[in-house]
């Protein structure tokens, strides 16, 4: 007779292979379906099993938002605690919230800019501050990338692009499963014609700015 | 989602859907003629979809006026010949439930699909019912899809049975699953079933209208439930139901880990799951080697005796997973008493898994891992059960936060403040509930002497600090029942709101009950001009329908006048002072007043922007009244001063008019 007792927690490689999940949040009105439709669009365009989770509703109300992404033998798209590949903070303090699946590992890339709560006045934490909170994150994890993807964004001519400057960011990563070509054909499925060229640009100057980081 | 790729007549062909935009693929191919649903979170995408490409799909579409009246709508076109479908959220079908019952019995012609989308968790609603008590309830068939390309397909086969069964079908979906995009592959349209055909009806009057025109031939015996009829209709109804139960479904199916990974553990065991729970099962046990197989039930009523029968006979004991309710777990014991079978069950009802919210692959793994340790130590299953059967109910006893190593790390995720969802800036439901408020406290009124009842819509984050305008809460139109009860059992100041959407959908006849019946209290009607919550979609108030035709606008003020309303005044919110005049007069009156209050949303497309505020720190005297008070996004504190975000703010005056001391006033932007 086996006992279960260690089986639980070993991890069945064959399965494990070629996976990879990436944690997507920020605040109502980022962009942040969109670029998790963006990816799991080319994760499928180049042959991988995909799956994602996405919270509409409520929460769209400047609440906060968030998506998961998992490619490989899935079929459940949420991502278990601490196991994350990826996570892409579109906001500081929502990258902290969403720590439960970060492990030491984890690539955390995320957008500097800080959105104050709207009730701040009457909560009784206060705002972080952001230095504060690099410092923190790079004390306790491996793989730290701060970008201020706002000034990014709007040199590619729109803040909006704010999230295509944070994936070309992503795709900049040596594990990232999908190329930033594939990322931009991708995108070109996704948006309209007329804002492809200010997408690329974006997607390049976050593609960049990692580079420099490496 | 470009919209037009869900219109292509490749077949084969992968795209990335979200479950809601695969439900509307699958009414694409099963040649739906039409659709009527309410609006609510989860299921709202179809009908937004739906909204651009009936069409060009050959689907009559409406936004109906509630859930309701949408059953009523498909149950005639399904009665009369064509392919129809409604879909709602879990609480919709409460509403719709009265006519959807008696479907049942009524039975249809062509195939009729009820897409219902629970909850769990209650991310966007007041309850996590489980809707498959309503296929129990109204003996009607339920398939339960686990992904995208799952409803997709089940649209198509609930089509097929209801068409066949002449029976409706319900697709029960969840949150988790209505809103999970996944990998869809595309199948044939079939637009023979829906082809229109429409050159000449019986009274050779050309049909000019994009969708496919039924014959509703008479047959007063199975269509009109009188108790004679209905008796045998219900009969036929359980005849119907043993056919049903004899088909061989696709739907049902076993997953076996592969060969190499199979455990010789001492006891038997395997698992049936359906929905979303069946997607964590998969996935827990291939990713840690539990070696035992799944039975995934897709077709959960009637329930699949035999199959299930099968599965479980030779087993020491099966763990049964489902969200929310025990069903199919009640169902799995019924067979074992009935054929006398020893093995265990393990499930909700001994505590093995949470009872309540929805699972995730943490709360399955960890239920398993506890169910191990004990397991481990056994030798005789039983005693597993008796010490499950002793454990207390388990809630959700798992942490999803649990501490940091790091006491720095630890305490910034502790300390994080939070971000509800608030008023938007420029709201007009945030205009109105300062002027509320403000009217109460000129008139020296108590707080707790003020009842607010509330409604489902935006302004139900009136809850929320520091309007506080939302004290009790049923249902859709709720507010407006409760209004009239509160005066009858209470003294107090009740205030009453609804949207304008809400309105139309449940909230006109308890304003006839309110008025015939001599309450008093102040209703107001919210209207912002769209269906907000849900994403925008119009309403009666408006002059387009869903399919973006022009409609005649339905006159709130007018129906609250046919209604007996003595005091029924339509304001502007934006004025401030008159909004305040307003409530000071509704509130003296002796009866029902209505207080239409009436601007656009802020977040409708195409609105023009006005002009931004800015502060005159000449003026301010810092008592923080716009921030703490009015609690307008735009509006913050920097570096101790106060600043309008130029680029948030709507222009809506409502802070220039609420400053004591004048120092809000419009950006002058040549300066
Ligand atoms: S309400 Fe007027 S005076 Fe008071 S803080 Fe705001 S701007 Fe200044
Ligand atoms: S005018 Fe004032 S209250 Fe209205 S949106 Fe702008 S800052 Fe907010």
């Amino acid at each position: 007779m086996i006992s279960m007792k260690k089986d639980i927690y070993s991890k069945n490689p064959e399965f494990c292979k070629n996976s990879y999940t990436i944690y997507i949040c920020g605040v109502g009105g980022q962009g942040i379906i969109k670029t998790s439709t963006i990816i799991g669009n080319g994760a499928m365009n180049e042959k991988m099993n995909v799956v994602m989770s996405e919270i509409h509703g409520m929460s769209q109300r400047g609440g906060a938002v968030s998506t998961e992404l998992k490619i490989g033998n899935y079929k459940s798209s949420l991502i278990e605690e601490f196991n994350a590949d990826m996570i892409i903070g579109f906001e500081p303090i929502e990258v902290v919230r969403s720590l439960n699946k970060a492990n030491i590992n984890t690539k955390i890339l995320f957008n500097t800019t800080p959105i104050i709560p709207s009730n701040i006045t009457s909560q009784k934490n206060n705002y972080p501050d952001i230095k504060e909170i690099i410092a923190i994150l790079k004390e306790n994890y491996n793989y730290i990338y701060p970008i201020n993807g706002d000034q990014l964004a709007k040199e590619s001519g729109d803040l909006l692009t704010l999230n295509m400057v944070l994936l070309g960011a992503a795709t900049a990563d040596k594990t990232f499963p999908i190329s930033k070509n594939k990322i931009i054909s991708s995108m070109k499925d996704n948006l309209k014609p007329k804002l492809h060229d200010m997408n690329i640009e974006a997607i390049e100057k976050g593609y960049e700015k990692i580079k420099s980081f490496q | 989602m470009i919209l037009e790729k869900l219109l292509s007549n490749e077949v084969g062909k992968k795209l990335f859907l979200l479950g809601n935009e695969a439900a509307v693929r699958g009414a694409i191919e099963a040649g739906v003629s039409i659709a009527a649903t309410y609006p609510g979170t989860p299921s709202s995408e179809i009908g937004n979809i739906l909204y651009y490409l009936s069409k060009d799909t050959n689907i009559y579409f409406e936004f109906s006026v509630n859930e309701k009246v949408a059953m009523e709508v498909v149950a005639t076109g399904a009665v009369s010949g064509l392919r129809s479908f409604t879909f709602m959220k879990h609480v919709g079908l409460n509403v719709a439930s009265d006519s959807f019952i008696t479907t049942a019995y009524n039975g249809v012609n062509a195939g009729m699909v009820i897409l219902t989308a629970d909850d769990p968790s209650m991310f966007s609603s007041q309850n996590e019912q489980d809707n498959r008590h309503y296929a129990r309830l109204a003996k009607i068939p339920i398939l339960e899809p686990s992904n995208p390309q799952e409803i997709k397909d089940m649209m198509i086969y609930g089509f097929e049975r209801s068409e066949k069964f002449k029976i409706p079908v319900i697709i029960r979906t969840t949150t988790r699953i209505s809103h999970m995009r996944g990998i869809v592959e595309l199948g044939e349209i079939n637009n023979t079933i829906n082809k229109i055909n429409n050159t000449i009806n019986n009274n050779n009057i050309l049909e000019n209208v994009h969708w496919k025109k039924g014959f509703f031939k008479k047959n007063p015996d199975q269509y009109v439930p009188i108790p004679k009829n209905a008796a045998q209709m219900h009969k036929n109804l359980i005849l119907k139901l043993e056919d049903i139960k004899k088909i061989d479904n696709k739907l049902n199916k076993i997953y076996s880990p592969s060969n190499t990974l199979k455990k010789n553990f001492k006891f038997n065991l395997a698992i049936i799951s359906s929905g979303s729970s069946f997607n964590y099962a998969y996935d827990i046990v291939n990713k840690y080697n539990l070696g035992i197989n799944i039975l995934k039930l897709g077709f959960t009523y009637p329930f699949p005796e035999k199959e299930v029968l099968k599965f479980i006979k030779n087993l020491d004991g099966v763990f049964i997973l489902e969200e929310v309710d025990p069903i199919i777990e009640k169902e799995v014991l019924v067979i074992i008493a009935k054929h006398q079978l020893k093995l265990s069950v393990f499930g909700k009802l001994n505590n093995v898994f949470p009872v309540i919210y929805e699972f995730s692959p943490d709360i399955i793994l960890n239920s398993f891992k506890n169910f191990y340790k004990i397991a481990n130590k056994e030798n005789n299953i039983k005693n597993i059960v008796s010490e499950f059967n002793s454990k207390k109910i388990k809630i959700n006893d798992y942490n999803q936060n649990r501490k940091l190593k790091n006491t720095k790390l630890n305490n910034l995720v502790e300390n994080l403040p939070n971000r509800p969802p608030t008023f938007c800036a420029g709201c007009p439901h945030r205009s109105t509930f300062f002027a509320v408020k403000r009217t109460i406290k000129e008139l020296n009124i108590p707080e707790n002497n003020v009842i607010f009842a509330s409604d489902i819509g935006c302004y139900t984050l009136g809850i929320n600090p520091p309007y506080q305008t939302a004290d009790y809460l049923l249902s859709m139109g709720s507010s407006v029942g409760d209004g009239g009860g509160f005066s009858k059992a209470t003294n107090q100041l009740i205030m009453s709101f609804i949207g304008d959407s809400t309105f139309f959908h449940s909230g006109i006849s308890p304003l006839i009950n309110g008025i015939h019946n001599k309450d008093k209290f102040v209703l107001t009607v919210l209207d912002n001009r769209t269906t907000a919550m849900t994403g925008g979609q119009p309403n009666p108030g408006l002059n387009v329908d869903g399919m973006g035709d022009s409609a005649p606008e339905i006159s709130i003020e007018k129906i609250a006048i046919g209604s007996g309303a003595e005091f029924v005044k339509v304001i502007n919110p934006l004025n401030l002072k008159k909004t305040i005049e307003t409530y000071k007069k509704a509130i003296e009156f002796n009866g029902v007043a209505v207080i239409i209050v009436k601007y656009p949303c802020a977040l409708i497309k195409g609105l023009k922007k006005k002009k931004s505020m800015e502060i005159n720190y000449n003026k301010c005297s810092h008592c923080l009244d716009c921030v703490k008070i009015l609690a307008c996004p735009a509006i913050s504190i920097k570096n101790n001063k106060i600043v309008i975000d130029y680029l948030n703010c709507r222009g809506c005056t409502t802070c220039t008019q609420m400053c004591k001391e004048k120092a809000i006033k419009v950006k002058d932007s040549f300066r």
